[in-house]
């Protein structure tokens, strides 16, 4: 523990920059992962153990797409595509299957796929871990904000967060697409009553989930190397986030996510040896005190 | 023409035979028959492979660590056997995935020796398995090298060490006496007094980190530390461990983070531009596939020679990076070189001693001088005090990004590590 350390960093407006962007940018790409997560939970009501992995195969394809048309734009919008029709398919073909079975048979399916994915990886791309390398375009040096320090994709990586957890809110709250996937979230059978094909909408819904966490993945890709097994990390965090903010809350899940990265930026400063303490420290204490996390809905 | 010829022929041996007996033709069939029986056996025996299992980790995160072990260790058993083998008989490698828990690499090593035939173990596990190897060949007394641990007390704690078993991978120990030379002489030269660490939180991270500290503060009592940061094992995200670097502003940084954790970090690094203010000491960056992975290599970065096919340089260690790159598409990792040197005294004792028994391979082992080109002249020794390896090629240079990626490369001296080495295991109550 360094609290004095804490103190002097608060203290100072480049610290508090530094940290607060920092922290941001951790809390943003865990945000995308566990918006996915959560909204699956939310609509489908089974929690897809499998969600990392897909922020794996995002990264991938992220990869496989720059190295051959060098466009990171492609790189990006294609594999969260990608991501998202493979989620749909294994939706329709495996996951619809389980829905109505134990939570145990749900949690095989998906860690059945996490092995066989992890193996696809490395029949495909090799088991040495890969770099996208940084786009040129964010090739420049950093911002500098009152002695602060702001990567310059790191600035594009919060935007376009924020822009894609707008448009979600949009989706979810103002449209009748949104209203149909509330509706299927509290009574699907009621739902398919009025003529509206529920089937399609969770697989919708999955493929939504898997192109959010395909988006992460290749946003992560320039920064972060990539190797088979990557996604059981994010996956523990991003569980952590949907604790904390609430299972099927997507405002829920920003606001963890945040909290989670301002938690690690400050707390390596603070309280170094006890960063990670904290976090589950603090979601224990969510659990206790309002067990459907900050944003969820009591059952 | 010829029927007259054979009639001839039979005539003239049949009154130059001798005479049969009744109790003779019971003791050349007898005869016959036992060896007959016999042969059959001496053939299965000289046909039987030896068979050396290989505990390794082949998946997860680390899976390369197993891959390219197995991958140098096949080499020279090809090799070893295209030559004849020993005495007709073949190695055969056999390989089990702990995949990284201890548990398995134990169980796996037993399963391999008692259930599989093997009869040699070349234990290519991480320290964490390594250690669990040890305790099963303490009990079953077969012939083990450890290949991939460099944790010191393996070999070095008389408690750990057991009688059948080596180890031909580096010493950590080794490693921070040569680490804190170099670096302390290029903190010296370019006036580099406050210093961070950024390590992994496991094991070998503080181990390797706290020896390099204190190495280098023996060695250069001026430098200060002002900074520790401590990432999680296979972290994704480096952000607050990088933003914390940049709040305490240090001099120089000493990494011991490896694979594709450095490189996450270095890329993490170089979108904030923090080797502008500061330079790095990564310990693990010259191994091929680390030095490939990163895309954008940032020049001056400080390492060990972990693996480099232009160190030593002698024509036998680029072939040997060559032909293992010609056969697998990749380049040698710190790994193989370990393991292909395990190689090199394993059929070395089996041909001394033509036997595979643990107690006489090792015997042969104990003290045992080879050639190789791993060796920093040419040669590396095998301890008999503690039946590890010394005299390999290791040394510290810079990073350029691009072949040979580190152009030069001052190697450590061995007299000033075996003198250190001796200090610190009386120091450990080691010896």
């Amino acid at each position: 523990m360094d609290p004095q350390a804490l103190l002097t960093c608060l203290s100072t407006a480049s610290c508090v920059i530094t940290q607060t962007t920092g922290g941001l940018i951790s809390g943003m790409l865990l945000f995308l992962v566990a918006a996915g997560l959560s909204l699956i939970f939310g609509t489908l009501k089974v929690v897809n153990f499998m969600h990392g992995s897909l922020y794996m195969l995002g990264a991938y394809f992220a990869y496989t797409l720059y190295t051959a048309t060098g466009s990171f734009t492609i790189a990006v919008v294609g594999s969260a595509i990608g991501v998202g029709l493979f989620g749909l398919v294994f939706e329709r073909l495996f996951m619809s299957r389980v829905y109505n079975t134990d939570v145990l048979m749900q949690l095989l399916v998906c860690y059945g796929f996490i092995l066989i994915l992890d193996d696809a990886v490395k029949i495909i791309w090799g088991a040495e871990f890969l770099s996208m390398g940084m786009p040129a375009a964010f090739q420049r040096p950093p911002i500098m904000i009152a002695g602060g320090i702001l990567p310059v994709y790191y600035l594009f990586l919060i935007g376009v967060t924020l822009g894609v957890a707008l448009l979600l809110g949009l989706l979810l709250t103002r449209t009748r697409v949104g209203k149909i996937v509330r509706a299927a979230a509290v009574n699907p059978t009621m739902t398919a009553a009025l003529g509206i094909n529920t089937a399609l909408v969770f697989g919708g819904v999955f493929a939504l989930g898997g192109l959010l966490a395909g988006l992460s993945g290749a946003l992560a890709a320039p920064v972060r190397s990539m190797v088979a097994g990557m996604g059981f990390s994010i996956l523990i965090e991003s569980f952590i986030v949907t604790v904390i903010g609430g299972m099927g809350s997507i405002g829920g899940a920003l606001v963890g996510a945040l909290l989670i990265g301002l938690v690690r930026s400050f707390g390596t400063i603070g309280f170094p040896l006890f960063t990670e303490g904290v976090m589950f420290l603090f979601m224990t204490l969510v659990l206790i005190t309002k067990p459907s996390g900050l944003f969820g809905k009591e059952q | 023409m010829g029927d007259g010829n054979h009639i001839e022929e039979e005539t003239m041996t049949d009154t130059q035979r001798p005479r049969r007996t009744r109790r003779g033709f019971i003791k050349a069939a007898g005869a016959l028959t036992a060896s007959g029986l016999a042969f059959p056996y001496v053939s299965r025996a000289q046909d039987k492979p030896i068979r050396v299992g290989v505990p390794t980790i082949l998946s997860g995160r680390v899976a390369q660590l197993g891959i390219s072990s197995r991958n140098a260790l096949q080499i020279d058993v090809d090799k070893f056997n295209a030559a004849g083998g020993l005495g007709g008989r073949k190695l055969e490698l056999i390989t089990r995935d702990s995949k990284g828990k201890p548990d398995e690499a134990a169980n796996n090593t037993r399963q391999l020796i008692n259930g599989d035939g093997c009869e040699i173990i070349i234990s290519a596990e991480s320290s964490a398995g390594a250690f669990a190897v040890q305790e099963v060949i303490r009990e079953l007394k077969v012939l083990c090298i450890h290949t991939n641990s460099e944790t010191s007390s393996l070999s070095a704690d008389p408690k750990i060490r057991v009688p059948t078993a080596f180890r031909t991978a580096r010493q950590g120990i080794h490693d921070a006496i040569v680490s804190a030379a170099y670096a302390g002489s290029v903190a010296k030269a370019k006036g580099l007094k406050t210093w961070m660490s950024c390590s992994p939180d496991y094991a070998y991270g503080r181990d390797n980190t706290s020896l390099f500290l204190e190495y280098m503060k023996r060695f250069h009592p001026e430098i200060e530390l002002v900074g520790e940061a401590w990432p999680k094992l296979f972290q994704a995200d480096y952000t607050e461990n990088i933003t914390k670097i940049l709040q305490a502003k240090p001099q120089a940084l000493y990494s011991c983070l490896w694979a594709g954790d450095l490189v996450s970090f270095l890329d993490q690094s170089g979108i904030y531009n923090l080797f502008a203010q500061t330079t790095l000491f990564a310990i693990n960056m010259a191994d091929y596939t680390t030095l490939t992975a990163v895309k954008n290599l940032p020049a001056g970065i400080h390492s060990s020679s972990r693996y480099l096919k232009t160190f030593p340089a002698v024509p036998e260690n680029a072939a040997w990076g060559d032909a293992y790159k010609a056969k697998f598409g990749d380049f040698p990792t710190n790994w193989s070189w370990e393991n292909s040197l395990a190689m090199t005294f394993l059929t070395t004792a089996l041909k001394k001693t033509n036997s595979t028994d643990g107690a006489k391979l090792a015997d042969a082992m104990r003290g045992m001088k080879v050639k190789s080109p791993f060796g920093a002249d040419g040669t590396v020794t095998m301890r008999a005090e503690d039946q590890t390896t010394i005299g390999y090629a290791i040394g510290w240079g810079t990073t350029i990004p691009k072949e040979p990626y580190v152009p030069t490369v001052t190697p450590g001296d061995w007299k000033s590590i075996l003198e250190h080495e001796a200090e610190w295991k009386k120091k450990m109550g080691f010896a």
